[in-house]
């Protein structure tokens, strides 16, 4: 497919994908509104992580997994726990990401992922003290692109829902100043769920799920968190400095909506799947 | 979370291990080739609960500049475990562990390799450890060295790698989670099947020197084995299938299911139509 290395494209291949978007088309067939095929997988790291899931949005992929600690509450919140997700660009998933720290696209994307499941309210935090002010259950999630061929963050974001649904961890307590174990497995306590929906625009013309090359020519995207009442709980535009007026946000929020449905019913499909 | 429990006893009075095998077991072991797409080369390894995937980049242009090495290519080697594969979450920075790992395989797989071939390159071997239950140095080794053949790295051979330890006494062979923790010793290494000669080895614990002695014999028997399902692998991933095996329709041989002998200059023709 061409190399991209240095992280561009040429004219020809650039002038190739506006043309045939103005002509209806993209360069793998399918529609403006339509993903590449999704596949999850729950329950992947089953000895260690307390929740994980494998996920493919066609030749992208992306493991996410779930840890549950114990720790002390934040002082500003002591009768809440924490939920937190990263992001790692492991340099596996693509020619394009180098060692290092994580860099701004690393961060932006555990960021917004975040923003996703956190402003949902996918985890009730209020449910994870154990005791006010000494013990919370600390939910971490990490995600790790395995290969990258454009749109990380739906898939993230379906990887994290689906590993947060099905995370079990054993109950502790306190007694005696010790924590111990009560010997009851619990699941998450979840209040709602939002999956993030990323739209791209090029030219006037808006697109779900790029693949990396489409990527590369897009003006910006914007990325919604939409939950099951079709409500928005996070917003991000990024992915470059283009503008988008009102009407094309608008736009893109109608099919946000109508994609968020089909999203949410692959991650539940996975999910019954180990219930 | 998830807290270990120490087994009572690492071989049962009837001779057998923790989880039912033998001293010179191994666990079961799964290896796939061409795992990732947008690596040059790629192989994944299962090997009882441990589950590491290794991807190759290169032979290709080196940054930073100043780590070049004239007269050969530099093999760079990123060991990396999850966060979540292990019983506590690591924390997402590299630890002196995961740079000292990196190292001792990069270490190992060097002797096979004609880095020579390509003076001022680099060649990636990125490893990402997805589960921890023991050995995954090891485990990643015999991935790494797959995804290298994968990429197309000219090399003598592929380098097995395996665990041989002790255990209540007993040596034992491709370590599990809970020998390598409460176990008496750990001595993992690598060879070059075919001179027998060691490319890895480490030791932690107390040993006699005869029982070292072995211990390596041990692994090496080990990584003989370990060598076929290698070739094993990477026959399954390159050999043209016969027309009943339909198990693996998506790919692009399935062009040539049928033809018993294709030299290059068919496929490209058949590309062409």
């Amino acid at each position: 497919m061409g190399d991209y290395s240095s992280q561009t494209i040429s004219h020809i291949d650039r002038e190739f994908i506006s043309d045939l978007l103005h002509k209806g088309e993209r360069i793998d067939g399918r529609a403006f509104n339509e993903y590449r095929d999704i596949e999850v997988e729950v329950n992947v790291v089953p000895a260690k992580a307390e929740g994980s899931a494998f996920v493919r949005l066609g030749d992208t992929s992306v493991v996410a997994g779930v840890k549950v600690l114990v720790g002390d509450p934040y002082p500003d919140s002591p009768d809440e726990g924490v939920t937190m997700v990263t992001a790692e660009m492991s340099p596996i998933a693509s020619p394009l990401f180098e060692l290092g720290p994580p860099k701004e696209d690393a961060i932006e994307l555990a960021r917004v992922v975040d923003r996703g499941v956190r402003e949902s309210e996918t985890v009730d935090t209020k449910e994870l003290s154990i005791e006010e002010g000494k013990k919370a259950y600390m939910v971490f999630a990490d995600i790790y692109p395995i290969e990258y061929d454009g749109n990380l963050i739906d898939a993230s974001s379906i990887a994290v829902n689906a590993a947060l649904l099905t995370t079990k961890y054993p109950e502790m307590k306190v007694e005696d100043g010790k924590l111990i174990e009560t010997g009851e497995l619990l699941s998450l306590p979840i209040k709602n769920v939002a999956v993030e929906v990323t739209v791209a625009k090029i030219d006037d013309i808006l697109i779900l799920d790029t693949i990396l090359k489409e990527e590369f020519v897009q003006d910006c995207r914007l990325t919604m968190a939409v939950d099951r009442n079709n409500n928005f709980t996070a917003m991000q535009k990024g992915g470059g400095s283009g503008p988008m007026s009102l009407e094309l946000i608008d736009q893109a929020m109608d099919i946000a909506q109508e994609a968020n449905k089909d999203l949410h019913k692959v991650i539940d499909e996975a999910v019954k799947s180990v219930e | 979370m998830s807290p270990e429990i120490k087994p009572d006893f690492l071989i049962s009075p009837e001779g057998l291990r923790v989880d039912g095998r033998r001293p010179d077991e191994m666990r079961p072991i799964e290896l796939k080739v061409g795992v990732l797409k947008q690596a040059d080369g790629s192989a994944s390894i299962r090997q009882g609960k441990t589950y590491i995937i290794a991807g190759v980049y290169g032979p290709r242009e080196l940054h930073p500049r100043h780590l070049t090495l004239n007269d050969r290519a530099y093999l760079r080697v990123e060991y990396r475990m999850a966060t979540f594969s292990v019983p506590d979450r690591k924390r997402p920075a590299p630890s002196r562990r995961e740079k000292e790992i990196s190292m001792v395989i990069a270490n190992a797989l060097k002797p096979a390799l004609f880095l020579e071939e390509f003076p001022k390159a680099v060649v990636d071997v990125f490893i990402q450890v997805i589960q921890a239950d023991g050995g995954t140095r090891c485990a990643a080794i015999n991935a790494a060295s797959l995804a290298l053949a994968d990429a197309g790295i000219p090399m003598k051979s592929l380098i097995p790698s395996v665990a041989v330890g002790k255990a209540d006494g007993q040596l034992i062979v491709d370590l599990g989670d809970e020998e390598d923790k409460y176990g008496q010793g750990d001595v993992p290494m690598a060879i070059i099947p075919n001179t027998e000669e060691l490319t890895l080895l480490q030791q932690d614990g107390s040993f006699t020197r005869e029982e070292l002695q072995e211990a390596m014999q041990m692994g090496i028997n080990a990584c003989k084995y370990l060598h076929e399902l290698q070739k094993e692998a990477l026959r399954r991933a390159y050999v043209k299938k016969t027309p009943d095996e339909e198990d693996d329709e998506d790919d692009e041989d399935d062009d040539f299911d049928d033809d018993l002998e294709t030299d290059l200059g068919e496929a490209e023709l058949m590309e062409d139509e």
